[in-house]
């Protein structure tokens, strides 16, 4: 038996494995998910996102350690896990030959939603998703954006306090990602707590109030954007500086905190510094007779702690 | 691997009403069924029509003349209805179940479904009682249309023991469909490439109707002494022939219902019928009343629901250890 969940966690999981034959595709993770959070799963291809979240829903035997849902255990209660929480599994499908409300009809039985309150909820969901006006169009015709916001229409209707989306970004154009990250901040402006996997990682950064960084099975960070920087890309300022008619590197040096300074392309470099430094190195470049062009603080991009963190295990391994 | 952490809570059926009407009514408003249902018209009213045709030539009073309907084979095509039931049942059922758990999967909706709250019994069991609901209004279609044909061009209604009988006939009927959609079923969930399949499903139906009889044939010749040296020994040696028939649910099938609506039936085997006649003094030709000739054929029909049962569970079993993931 696992523990009762702490207070304000949604999902918990403990030691978490999950074994395919001598593969640990799952490698004991401790996670936990809080109320009323987005929380984002990252990782190269076969990380191990997809395995989780199908043991978090009871759709796949766990090889060891615990999970709690909502105070259910996913194993022995999947039932009671699944009516609270909804899943938008990546590459997800409907029955091309119904309608879109027909879909959501079968699974308002499905779901054993009263008959009188069902047609309600349905259209309260598509118009959440701006689907209302193709609600009896077959969903054969749908695009994938359509389809995906489908998705995100059932778990409107489900009323979940969960909502699990294995990546619902992938395949969508930019404007389509935008619209679908917009629908995932409202799902979590009603309450719903989000646990999203996703590749796009800036568009991430921009939803997400916590992620965890997956690798061969394991969590190899976690925290929010800001902290995992600090982690992998040290702690900091990053600062970008684009000037003329001087040797910038020299012009810095001697300035206290400065601790790298990088040559990112053509009279372009960029500076690590412990502490904001940009108004020392402006009257430095000024006073060495360069032409200061652009001076700015860089945000801790995910890509960035991304690509470093996987360069970084790449090369200890 | 840890399994069985407990027992999982919540009713194994949660969920088996809506799946149940959601494959009754894609199925009853497919294309496919539709082509099913041409497929079984055309080929079961070959037969009927040259048996009403046969039939309405015999002018010798006959007890059970409208059963006969079911089961002379006319002088045009040697074949009669119940003998091309038993061939096409199986494939109403094939065409029926052998995408049905595939299809999902293949379309990604099995995920999606299986994240609401059911349990994988639930779904099987709702898809194959929508199978077998589909099933059972086109065999009482056909049922009805026979009758009716049986009504108007014979001129005279069935009597109540020939409507008992033939009431009896579509149950049976339908359990022999439901064993067929249980092996689709089975293949559908073993498979996930629905031509897969499709195709062992039909494989194994071809393997019972040609090859099964000869194989039969021909391990009962490999046991046949030089010389027969009792009647007993005739006897047993055509029990163990049609033991080895009885394998095939067609066979099952088809004595069941020679059963039913051949009220004369006494006993299965040429040499069998004739000891019947010799030992116990029984007339042949002679009907037997209802309760008799359905205990005759008690076996066959366990052996069909047995046999239905055993094929989903092993469905079930394979399926409960599938991975739902794409
Ligand atoms: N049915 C299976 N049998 C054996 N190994 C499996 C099975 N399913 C997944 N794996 C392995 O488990 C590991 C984790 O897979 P998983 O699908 O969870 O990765 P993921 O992080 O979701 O990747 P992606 O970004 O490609 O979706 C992979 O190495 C994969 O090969
Ligand atoms: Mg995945």
């Amino acid at each position: 038996m696992s523990d009762p969940l702490e207070a304000d966690n949604v999902i918990e999981a403990r030691g978490l494995l999950k074994l395919y034959g001598s593969t640990r595709a799952v490698d004991s993770i401790d996670l936990s998910i809080r109320k009323g959070e987005i929380f984002g799963l990252l990782g190269p291809n076969g990380a191990g996102k997809t395995t989780t979240i199908l043991m978090m829903l009871g759709l796949t035997e766990t090889s060891g350690g615990s999970v709690d849902v909502l105070g259910f255990n996913p194993v022995r209660q999947p039932l009671e896990v699944k009516r609270r929480v909804g899943y938008l599994p990546d590459a997800v499908g409907f029955y091309d030959h119904l309608t879109a409300r027909e879909n959501l009809v079968y699974i308002a039985r499905l779901l054993d939603i009263p008959r009188r309150e069902t047609d309600g909820r349905i259209m309260e969901a598509l118009s959440a998703v701006q689907l209302a006006e193709v609600a009896d169009k077959r969903v054969a015709t749908f695009s994938r954006g359509m389809r995906q916001r489908l998705g995100i229409a059932e778990i409107v209707m489900k009323k979940a306090e969960v909502a699990i989306l294995d990546e619902p970004t992938s395949g969508l154009d930019p404007h389509a990602t935008f619209e679908l990250l917009e629908m995932i901040r409202g799902l979590k402006k009603s309450g719903v707590a989000v646990l999203l996997s996703s590749h796009l990682l800036d568009r991430v950064q921009s939803v997400c109030d916590r992620v965890a960084l997956f690798n061969k099975g394991k969590i190899a960070l976690m925290g929010s954007v800001v902290e995992l920087a600090n982690q992998v890309l040290g702690a900091g300022h990053p600062i970008l500086i684009e000037a003329t008619g001087t040797d910038v590197p020299a012009a810095l040096k001697g300035i206290e905190g400065v601790q790298q300074v990088l040559p990112d392309g053509a009279g372009i470099w960029r500076v690590v510094a412990d502490r904001d430094i940009r108004a020392a190195a402006a009257q430095r470049i000024v006073s060495a007779g360069g032409s200061l062009t652009r001076l700015a603080e860089l945000q801790p991009s995910l890509e960035e702690v991304y690509t470093r963190y996987f360069e970084e295990a790449r090369r200890a391994a | 691997m840890l399994r069985n952490q407990g027992r999982r809570e919540g009713s194994p059926f949660t969920g088996v009403g809506p799946v149940f009407v959601k494959e009754l009514s894609d199925h009853l408003s497919s294309t496919r069924m539709l082509v099913l249902t041409l497929f079984v018209i055309v080929f079961g009213a070959l037969p009927v029509g040259f048996t009403l045709q046969t039939l309405r030539e015999v002018t010798q009073s006959d007890q059970y003349l409208f059963l006969r309907i079911f089961t002379v084979s006319p002088q045009q095509v040697p074949i009669s209805f119940i003998a091309a039931l038993t061939f096409m049942i199986p494939l109403m059922a094939i065409g029926l179940g052998f995408d049905a758990v595939n299809s999902e999967f293949n379309r990604r909706t099995l995920s999606r479904v299986l994240s609401q709250p059911i349990y994988r019994d639930a779904l099987l069991l709702g898809k194959f009682l929508g199978g077998l609901a589909t099933l059972a209004v086109a065999l009482t279609a056909l049922f009805l249309i026979v009758f009716g044909a049986g009504l108007l061009l014979l001129g005279l209604p069935p009597r109540g023991p020939e409507v008992v009988r033939g009431v009896a006939f579509l149950i049976v009927a339908i359990a022999y469909g439901g064993v067929w959609l249980a092996v689709a079923m089975l293949f559908s969930v073993i498979f996930r490439s629905t031509a897969t399949s499709a195709l062992c499903s039909l494989g194994l139906w071809l393997f019972f109707f040609l090859l099964w009889p000869m194989i039969a044939q021909a391990i009962t010749t490999g046991f046949m002494p030089a010389q027969f040296r009792s009647v007993d020994e005739v006897l047993s040696l055509e029990q163990f022939s049609s033991a080895l028939q009885r394998l095939s649910p067609g066979t099952l099938f088809g004595e069941a219902v020679l059963g039913l609506l051949q009220p004369e039936t006494k006993a299965f085997g040429d040499f069998a019928n004739l000891v019947m006649a010799q030992t116990r003094g029984m007339i042949p030709g002679t009907p037997l009343p209802f309760d008799q000739s359905l205990l005759l054929i008690w076996p066959q029909i366990t052996g069909l629901i047995a046999g239905m049962i055993v094929v989903f569970s092993i469905a079930y079993i394979v399926f409960q250890r599938e991975e739902v993931r794409a």
